[in-house]
C-alpha cells in the first residue's frame, strides 16, 4: 500500500499474493490463442506480396545492367563481377518467389500430404521464408543498380553489416541470457551506452584498448547490477526499471561528456580504435574472408560470445540451471537450486557482454564518445531477442537482419538510388510489430520472465 | 528406512492445522493419509518434506530424530516428494528434469547427454517406469509426468515416497498403472505415504490407513475396513452447522443445462456432456472432489469460459453464447469461487466494489452527452453502500475501505450484498464460504436458503461435503466433469462420499443423463465403464 | 483519489504499544505510512546524489588544494548549481530588486521589468506544458494496467496533424487553433490506437509495441520531412516544415514578453478531465477495475479488451496533444528535434506522480522547473543541462523502490507497511507473459 495508488496495487491491498492461476489462460481475450492476424494463410499471402512487389515495384521500374561486385581493393583471390540484366532479374526473383508461395500455400492446405509433410518441417518452412527474403533483396539491389555505372560491392554490404551489428547482437544476447534466468532486461541500452562511455575513457587514460575493452564490460556489467539489484531485492517491475535505469545513463554520460569530456577532451576522449586483424589463410577466401575473417576483435568476440551462450543455455549444467530457474523457479528451488543467486549471478554477468558490446561504438569503430551515440539500439536488440525466440543463435540472427536494413539503406543512399532510405528504416520495425503481434501464443518467453520470486 | 512422526503440532495463527498427530511409517509398506480438503495432510507432508517447520514433536528417521529445515535435508535424509500440482520444467526434456539439481558435468560444466540419458533409461527400465528420457515434459500425459516425478525422487535415492494426491489428475487406467508401480517400489523397500481422500483407491493400495479429520487423527485401520467405516471417519457422523430450513417448494425450471461440454486450455475435457436443471425456489447442490470440472463448469455457466458444446437457457433465454455482462443483465448472480481473484477488486472501496458489476445503470451513472461518458452518481452510490453494509452486515471502517484489507468473511459478504442486491432470478455460488470463520459461514447459508425461499433457482457449488448437506435440495455429485448421480439430502454421508470418489451410482432410477452403468468390476480400482478415457472429441 | 494511504489505521488494535515509543519513532512512523514521504525522502536523496556528482565533476572542486577546501568549494559548487536552477525557473531576486527600483510601477511594466520578475515561471509553465500532457498519457494508460512507452510515437503522430494543419489550412482566427489542437488529439490518439488494438487483438505485449511504434514514427517523420511533396517547406534544403500560421498560434496568456501561452490551461484542463474521467465516470471506473483486477471486471461484465484499446486512444490523445502544444505554443515549426526526450521523460513524470493527474501536474511542474531552469544554470555554473535528465531518473528510481528509501534514512517500516511494500512490489511486476 505504500508503494503506488497504481494500478496493480488491487491484489496487493487484498493480501492475496496470488500465485499465477491456472484458470488464467480462460481469461484470455477470445481469440488471442488463435494463430495471430490472418490465421493460416498469413504465410503464402505474404510470400505472394513479396513476390508481386518483386515484379511491380522492381522489375518494371529496373533499367540497364546490374553489376555486383564481389572484391574489397587489394584482395589476393579475386572473383569476376556478375553482370545481370537488371528488369529479368527482378523478374525471374518475382517469379520464384510466387513458386514459393504456391508452395507455401500447398503446405497449409496439407495436400499433397506426402509432400506437406515432408516439406512442412519447421525447418524447411523457415528455408523458404529465408529464399523469399533472399529474392527480394536480390530484386531490390538489381533495380538499384540497374543503369548505374559503379559495381554494388555485395561484400562491403555484409561485411558492413557484420560489423555495424556488433552491439546489436551482444545486446541480444545478453538479453537472451536475462530472459532466460527470468529477468526482463530492458536496461540493454543503457548497457551498451555506458559501455561506450567507459571504454572511451579508460583507453583514452591508460592507453590501452584492451584495458578499455575491460572497462567497458565492468560498466555494463554495473548496470546489469542496478537492475539485478532493484529488480531481485526490491522487486521493481523490471519494465519501468529498465526504462529509467537507461534514462539515467544517458543523462549521466551526457552530463559527464559536458562536464569533463570537453574540457578534458584530449585526455579523456581521444582514444584508439582496435585495427581489423585478418585472420591468415581464411580472411583470404573469397568473399566469405573479408566478410567473417577480416574485422576488429570485436566481431571475433561476438563469434566467442555466440557459441559460449549457445553451448553455455544448451549444453551445460549452468544452462540447465539458468533455464530452470528462468522456467518453474519453483520446481528449481525444490530440487536446491538458488533461485534468487542464480538471477544476481547471470544479470551481473551477462552485463558484461552487453558492455563489450557498448565499447565497440567508441574503441571498435569511430573513437571518441558522443552523447546517445547507442541510439537506441539497446531497445532493437531487446526486439531482436523476441524476433529471434529467445535463443541465442536467432537473436543474433535477427540483429544482423536489423543490421542489415541500415547498411543497406547506407550504402543505397550513397549511389544515389531514388529510393526513400527514411521508409526502408521503418520496415523493420513494422515487420517486428506484425512479427511480435502474430508470434503470440505460438511462441512464448520464459515462463518467470518479469516475475520476482518470492518465497512464501 | 522407518519412518516416525510423533505428536506433530503446527499452528498458523489460531488455526491448528496438525493436532499432535503420531504415525509410523514401515519399510516397504504403503501407508495412506486418508482425509477431506482441508484435513491436514498437506500440511503435515509439507513437515516431512522441511517445507514447515512444526511447532511441537519430531521427526525419527530409524529411531533417531532429525531437523528438516528444507527439501535439500528431506531429499538428504531419503525422504522424496511427488507434489499434487508436479514440479516439472515443462520445457525440458525427461532427462533434463530428472537431473535437475544433481546434474553430472564434465569439463566446464558440459552435460554428458548422452550418459544421463541411458541412467534415466536403465532406472526407469529397472522399476518398469518405461519413459522416454528425450521426451518434452509439455508433451507428455500427466500420467507419465508423474512417473517421471517418481523417477525424480527414486534418482535422489528416495526411501520414502510420498505421494500427495496422486490419483487427482489421473484416469482410472493411468490410476492402475500407477498402483502397479507403487507395488513395484513396494517389493523393493521403498515405503509410500499416499495421500488422498478417494477411499476406494486409499482401500485398493494402503497397507495401514490413517484418517485425519480437522488436523488430527481420527484412527488407523487396516484396508480391509468397510467404505462405510472410512467414509464415516473421514467425514464424520454428525454434520456440522445444518441451517434449519422449511422444505423446499420448486416451481418452474429456470436453470437448464443441456449436454454442456467445456473443453480445457490443455485440450482434456473438463466438463463432459453435463445436463441439469434447477427449479426456481429450490438448491441444487453440486458435490465433488476440487478439480473434477467445478471451475470450469462456473466459468462457462457465467460466459468467462467458451464452451465446445451443449446449450445453457434461463427462464426459456438462451444464454448459451452470451457475454458475461448479458448474462448479469439476465438475472445470473455469481459469487466466484475465488473471492480475491475474481469477485473483488482489492484497491477499490467498498462501495466500488458493491457497484463492481452495476456501475453503468441508470441508478449509479447520469449520462451528459449521448454516447459519452456517463457521470457516476456519487450520492447513490453512497447511499447505496450504506444500505448494502447495513443489510448484509458487512463489517467496515467505512465505505471507503480498500476492500482488500476486509477479513474473508466480509469480503464475501460484500460480494453477496452486490449480487443478491440486483434482480435476479439465478443464484450461481461457487465455494462459497471457503476460508470462512464459522459465523459467516452461518450467516452466508443463511442468506442463500432464503434466496431460494424468495424463488430464486440456487447452484452450489461445494467440495464441502457438510456444506451441500446443509443447503442442497437435491444434490448432483461430479466426477470427472460428469454427473454421476443425483441424490437426495436425506441420504447418507457415505454413500455421495462413495460417488464423489468416483465410485457407481447403484441406483440409476434417478440419473437423468447417464445411462445405466454396468455392475462394479472386481478389480482393485474399480474404474467404472462410463469412467474410462473416451477418445478426444475435437472440439 | 480513492485509495486511502493509511493502511496502519487498519490493523488489529493492540499491535502498538505506542506508550513506549518515543516521539522521533511516532513522528516517523506516522509519516512513513504515507506516500508523500518516500517521495520527499526521494526527492532529498537525489537532490544530495546530484550535488555531490556536479560538486566532484567541477575542475575548481578537483583543483582544490588540500580536503577542506575541497569540501567547501564542492558545496559552493553544488548549492549554486541548485540556487542558479531556483532562479532560472521560479524567481531571480535580482530581477525582483529590478523590479523595484524603478519609479513607477506602471513604467516598470512597461519596460518589462515585470515581465522579467515572471519570466522563469512562465518558462517553467511552458517547458511543464508538453510534460504535464505526456505524462497525463502514460498515466492514464497505467491505470488501465497498460505501461505507454510510446509517447513519442504519438507526440509526432500529434505534432505531425498540428503542423500541417497550422500551415497548409487556411481557417478563421479562432477556428483554426483549435482545429490544430484537436487535429493533434486525434494524431496521437490514432497511434496510440493502434498499439491498445494490438494488444486486445493478439496479446502483443504494449511495450514492444510501442517501442516498435516509436521508431516506424520517428522514421516516418523523417520521411514526410524530406519529402518536398509531403512535409518539407519549399525551397528548404533542411528536413523542417513551412512556419505555421500564425493565426494557428495558441494564444498567448500574459503578453507577448511571456511565453507562456494557451497550450498550458489546455494541460491543466486535461488534468482534470483525466481526474474526472477516471474518478467520476463510467469509463474511468471501467479503467481503474481493469488495471486492478482484470479477471474480477471480466467477471463483473466488463470489456477488458475494450478498456485497452480506449486506454491507449485516450492516453495516445493526450501525449499527441503535448505535441500540439509544443508546434502551436513554441516552435511553430516541425523538425527532427520537435519530439526531444518527451517519451521518457513523460514515464518519470507519470511515475512520480504515481499515476494520479494531481501528482502528474506536481511532477510535471517540478521537471518543468528543471528543464526551465537548466540552461541559465549552466550559463552561471558550468554544470551541464544533463544533470537534469540524472536528477529526474534518480528520483524516480528511488521513488519506485521504498524499501531502499527506509534503509536510506533508516526508517523502520511498520508492519503494515513492510507488509504492503512487498507484496505491492510483487504485484507490480507483472512480467512479459501475463
Amino acid at each position: 500500500m505504500t508503494t503506488s495508488t497504481g494500478p496493480a496495487s488491487g491484489s496487493a491491498a487484498s493480501g492475496s499474493a496470488a500465485p499465477a492461476s491456472p484458470k488464467l489462460p480462460a481469461l484470455l481475450p477470445p481469440g488471442s490463442s488463435g494463430a495471430g492476424w490472418g490465421g493460416r494463410f498469413a504465410a503464402p499471402v505474404t510470400f505472394a506480396v513479396f513476390g508481386l512487389a518483386d515484379i511491380a515495384l522492381f522489375g518494371i521500374h529496373a533499367r540497364g545492367t546490374a553489376t555486383f561486385a564481389f572484391n574489397q581493393e587489394f584482395a589476393k583471390a579475386t572473383v569476376p563481377n556478375l553482370a545481370l540484366p537488371a528488369a529479368a532479374t527482378c523478374y525471374a526473383c518475382g517469379a520464384l518467389t510466387l513458386v514459393l508461395a504456391a508452395l507455401r500455400l500447398l503446405i497449409v492446405l496439407g495436400w499433397p500430404a506426402t509432400v506437406a509433410t515432408a516439406v512442412g518441417r519447421r525447418g524447411w518452412r523457415r528455408l523458404l521464408l529465408g529464399l523469399v527474403l533472399f529474392c527480394f533483396v536480390v530484386a531490390l539491389l538489381a533495380w538499384s543498380d540497374g543503369g548505374q555505372a559503379i559495381a554494388f560491392n555485395v561484400v562491403d554490404l555484409l561485411s558492413g553489416t557484420f560489423s555495424d551489428s556488433i552491439p546489436l547482437m551482444l545486446g541480444a544476447l545478453t538479453g537472451v541470457i536475462c530472459s532466460r534466468t527470468g529477468v526482463i532486461n530492458i536496461a540493454i541500452e543503457g548497457q551498451l551506452l555506458l559501455g561506450a562511455f567507459c571504454a572511451a575513457i579508460a583507453t583514452s587514460v591508460t592507453g590501452s584498448l584492451w584495458l578499455g575493452l575491460v572497462c567497458g564490460a565492468l560498466a555494463g556489467s554495473l548496470v546489469a547490477t542496478l537492475l539485478a539489484v532493484f529488480a531481485i531485492a526490491y522487486a521493481v517491475d523490471q519494465i519501468v526499471l529498465g526504462v529509467v535505469l537507461n534514462t539515467l545513463v544517458l543523462g549521466l554520460t551526457g552530463y559527464l561528456y559536458n562536464a569533463i569530456m570537453i574540457p578534458f577532451g584530449n585526455t579523456l576522449n581521444n582514444p584508439a580504435t582496435f585495427t581489423p586483424v585478418k585472420i591468415p589463410l581464411l580472411g583470404d577466401i573469397p568473399i566469405i574472408g573479408p566478410v567473417f575473417f577480416d574485422a576488429t576483435v570485436f566481431l571475433y568476440i561476438t563469434y566467442v560470445a555466440l557459441a559460449g551462450v549457445h553451448i553455455g543455455l544448451f549444453r551445460t549444467r549452468w544452462g540447465l540451471r539458468t533455464r530452470a530457474v528462468g522456467e518453474h523457479p519453483v520446481a528449481a528451488d525444490t530440487v536446491g537450486i538458488g533461485v534468487l543467486a542464480m538471477r544476481y549471478r547471470n544479470v551481473i554477468a551477462s552485463g558484461l557482454i552487453a558492455g563489450i558490446g557498448g565499447a565497440y561504438f567508441t574503441i571498435g569503430s569511430v573513437g571518441s564518445f558522443g552523447i546517445n551515440m547507442s541510439s537506441g539500439e539497446g531497445y532493437i536488440a531487446l526486439a531482436a531477442m523476441i524476433f529471434g525466440r529467445y535463443t541465442p543463435v536467432g537473436a543474433v540472427l535477427a540483429a544482423l537482419l536489423f543490421g542489415f536494413t541500415t547498411q543497406l539503406q547506407s550504402i543505397l543512399s550513397s549511389i544515389n538510388v531514388p529510393i526513400q532510405s527514411n521508409l526502408l528504416l521503418l520496415a523493420p520495425y513494422v515487420v517486428t510489430i506484425v512479427v511480435v503481434a502474430g508470434l503470440v501464443g505460438k511462441v512464448r518467453g520464459p515462463r518467470a520472465e518479469g516475475v520476482p520470486y518470492v518465497k512464501s | 528406512m522407518e519412518l516416525e512422526l510423533r505428536g506433530i503440532t503446527k499452528r498458523f495463527g489460531s488455526l491448528v492445522a496438525n493436532d499432535g498427530i503420531s504415525l509410523a511409517v514401515a519399510p516397504g509398506k504403503v501407508h495412506a493419509l486418508l482425509g477431506e480438503n482441508g484435513a491436514g495432510k498437506s500440511t503435515l507432508m509439507n513437515v516431512l518434506y522441511g517445507l514447515l517447520q512444526p511447532d511441537e514433536g519430531e521427526i525419527l528417521i530409524n529411531g533417531t530424530g532429525v531437523r528438516l529445515g528444507s527439501p535439500k535435508d528431506a531429499i538428504a535424509a531419503g525422504i522424496g516428494m511427488v507434489h499434487q500440482h508436479f514440479m516439472l520444467v515443462p520445457t525440458f526434456t525427461v532427462a533434463e528434469n530428472v537431473t535437475l539439481g544433481i546434474e553430472q558435468a564434465g569439463w566446464g560444466g558440459l552435460l554428458d547427454a548422452r550418459r544421463t540419458r541411458s541412467e534415466v533409461r536403465e532406472l526407469s527400465h529397472d522399476y518398469g517406469l518405461d519413459v522416454d528420457p528425450d521426451a518434452l515434459v509439455e508433451e507428455l500425459p500427466v500420467g507419465i509426468q508423474q512417473r517421471v516425478e517418481i523417477i525424480k525422487a527414486l534418482v535422489r535415492k528416495a526411501d520414502v515416497l510420498i505421494l500427495d494426491e496422486p490419483t487427482a489428475v489421473l484416469t482410472p487406467a493411468e490410476t492402475e498403472e500407477l498402483f502397479r508401480i507403487i507395488r513395484q517400489l513396494t517389493d523393493r523397500g521403498t515405503s509410500v505415504i499416499f495421500i488422498s481422500h478417494k477411499l476406494r483407491e486409499v482401500q485398493a493400495i494402503a497397507d495401514t490407513i490413517t484418517v485425519l479429520r480437522r488436523g488430527a487423527v481420527v484412527g488407523e485401520r487396516a484396508p480391509d475396513a468397510t467404505i462405510d467405516d472410512l467414509a464415516a471417519l473421514m467425514v464424520g457422523r454428525d454434520v456440522q452447522l445444518r441451517v434449519s430450513k422449511p422444505p423446499a417448494s420448486p416451481g418452474r425450471v429456470v436453470l437448464d443445462v443441456a449436454g454442456l461440454t467445456v473443453v480445457g486450455t490443455d485440450g482434456q475435457t473438463c466438463v463432459d456432456r453435463m445436463s441439469f436443471q434447477v427449479k426456481a425456489g429450490e438448491i441444487l447442490g453440486i458435490a465433488g472432489v476440487q478439480g473434477n470440472g467445478q471451475t470450469e463448469l462456473c466459468e462457462a455457466l457465467m460466459g468467462l469460459r467458451p464452451t465446445a458444446g451443449g446449450a445453457v437457457t434461463v427462464d426459456g433465454e438462451d444464454l448459451t453464447t452470451a457475454t458475461p455482462r448479458r448474462r448479469l443483465r439476465s438475472g445470473v448472480a455469481y459469487v466466484p469461487e475465488d473471492r480475491t481473484d475474481d469477485g473483488l477488486v482489492g484497491s477499490f472501496s467498498v462501495s466500488e466494489n458493491l457497484i463492481l458489476d452495476t456501475y453503468d445503470r441508470k441508478e449509479f451513472a447520469s449520462p451528459l452527452l449521448p454516447g459519452g461518458p456517463r457521470n457516476l452518481r456519487l450520492p447513490e452510490i453512497a447511499k447505496n453502500a450504506a444500505e448494502r453494509i447495513a443489510e448484509f452486515d458487512v463489517r467496515t471502517g467505512s465505505a471507503s475501505t480498500a476492500a482488500g484489507t476486509l477479513s474473508g468473511g466480509n469480503q464475501q459478504k460484500v460480494i453477496l450484498a452486490r449480487e443478491l442486491g440486483r434482480e435476479h432470478r439465478v443464484l450461481i455460488a461457487s465455494q462459497p464460504t471457503r476460508g470462512l470463520d464459522v459465523g459467516s459461514i452461518e450467516f452466508v447459508h443463511r442468506r442463500i436458503v432464503s434466496q431460494r425461499d424468495h424463488g430464486v433457482a440456487v447452484l452450489i457449488v461445494s467440495s464441502e461435503l457438510d456444506e451441500i448437506y446443509a443447503l442442497a435440495d437435491r444434490i448432483a455429485v461430479m466426477y470427472e466433469g460428469k454427473i454421476t448421480g443425483f441424490r437426495d439430502p436425506d441420504v447418507a454421508a457415505a454413500e455421495v462420499g462413495r460417488l464423489m470418489a468416483g465410485g457407481a451410482d447403484l441406483t440409476p432410477g434417478l440419473t437423468p443423463t447417464e445411462p445405466e452403468p454396468v455392475a462394479t468390476e472386481p478389480g482393485p480400482v474399480a474404474p467404472e465403464p462410463e469412467d474410462a478415457p473416451e477418445p478426444e472429441e475435437k472440439p | 483519489m480513492t485509495e486511502p494511504a493509511a493502511p496502519a489505521r487498519e490493523e488489529a488494535p493492540g499491535t502498538e504499544p505506542s506508550q513506549h515509543y518515543p516521539f522521533g519513532k511516532i513522528f516517523s512512523e506516522a509519516l512513513e505510512a504515507n506516500n508523500v514521504t518516500v517521495t520527499v525522502l526521494a526527492l532529498v536523496a537525489a537532490t544530495v546524489l546530484g550535488g555531490i556528482l556536479c560538486a566532484f565533476t567541477n575542475p575548481v572542486v578537483l583543483h582544490a588544494p588540500g580536503a577542506g577546501a575541497m569540501i567547501a568549494r564542492a558545496w559552493d559548487v553544488a548549492s549554486g548549481t541548485y540556487v542558479a536552477l531556483f532562479e532560472g525557473s521560479v524567481v531571480n531576486p535580482h530581477t525582483l530588486a529590478a523590479l523595484f527600483q524603478q519609479a513607477s510601477i506602471p513604467t516598470a511594466i512597461h519596460d518589462g521589468f515585470l515581465s522579467a520578475v515572471f519570466g522563469p515561471l512562465s518558462e517553467t509553465a511552458v517547458a511543464a506544458t508538453p510534460l504535464i500532457l505526456a505524462g497525463l498519457a502514460v498515466a492514464l494508460p497505467y491505470r488501465a494496467g497498460l505501461f505507454n512507452i510510446g509517447g513519442q510515437s504519438q507526440f509526432i503522430g500529434g505534432a505531425i496533424m498540428a503542423a500541417w494543419l497550422g500551415y497548409a489550412v487556411n481557417l478563421p482566427v479562432f477556428v483554426h487553433v483549435v482545429v490544430c489542437v484537436l487535429g493533434g488529439f486525434a494524431g496521437g490518439a490514432v497511434t496510440g490506437w493502434v498499439v491498445g488494438e494490438v494488444k486486445a487483438r493478439t496479446g502483443a505485449h504494449e511495450v514492444i509495441v510501442t517501442i516498435m511504434l516509436n521508431y516506424v514514427m520517428q522514421y516516418l517523420l523523417a520521411y514526410l520531412l524530406s519529402s518536398a511533396s509531403l512535409l518539407q517547406a519549399p525551397g528548404s534544403p533542411n528536413p523542417i516544415t513551412p512556419p505555421i500560421a500564425s493565426d494557428a498560434h495558441l494564444p498567448l496568456l500574459a503578453g507577448s514578453n511571456l511565453r507562456i501561452n494557451a497550450g498550458f490551461l489546455i494541460a491543466l484542463a486535461c488534468a482534470f478531465g483525466v481526474w474526472w474521467l477516471l474518478n467520476r465516470t463510467t469509463t474511468g471506473f471501467e479503467f481503474r477495475a481493469v488495471g486492478a483486477n482484470p479477471n474480477a471486471s471480466r467477471v463483473a461484465g466488463m470489456n477488458v479488451e475494450r478498456s485497452w484499446a480506449l486506454a491507449m486512444l485516450i492516453g495516445g490523445g493526450l501525449a499527441g496533444l503535448a505535441g500540439a502544444a509544443v508546434i502551436g505554443g513554441t516552435d511553430f515549426t516541425l523538425n527532427p528535434q520537435s519530439y526531444g526526450t518527451y517519451g521518457i521523460d513523460a514515464i518519470t513524470v507519470a511515475l512520480l506522480g504515481r499515476g494520479s493527474p494531481g501528482g502528474v501536474v506536481a511532477a510535471g511542474l517540478l521537471f518543468g522547473a528543471l528543464h526551465a531552469g537548466s540552461p541559465g544554470m549552466q550559463d552561471v555554473t558550468g554544470t551541464p543541462v544533463q544533470i537534469v535528465q540524472v536528477l529526474q531518473a534518480l528520483i524516480v528510481l528511488f521513488v519506485a523502490a521504498p524499501p531502499l528509501i527506509r534503509t536510506l534514512f533508516r526508517l523502520r517500516a511498520t508492519r503494515a507497511a513492510a507488509r504492503g511494500a512487498g507484496t505491492s512490489g510483487a504485484a507490480m511486476s507483472k512480467g512479459w507473459n501475463a
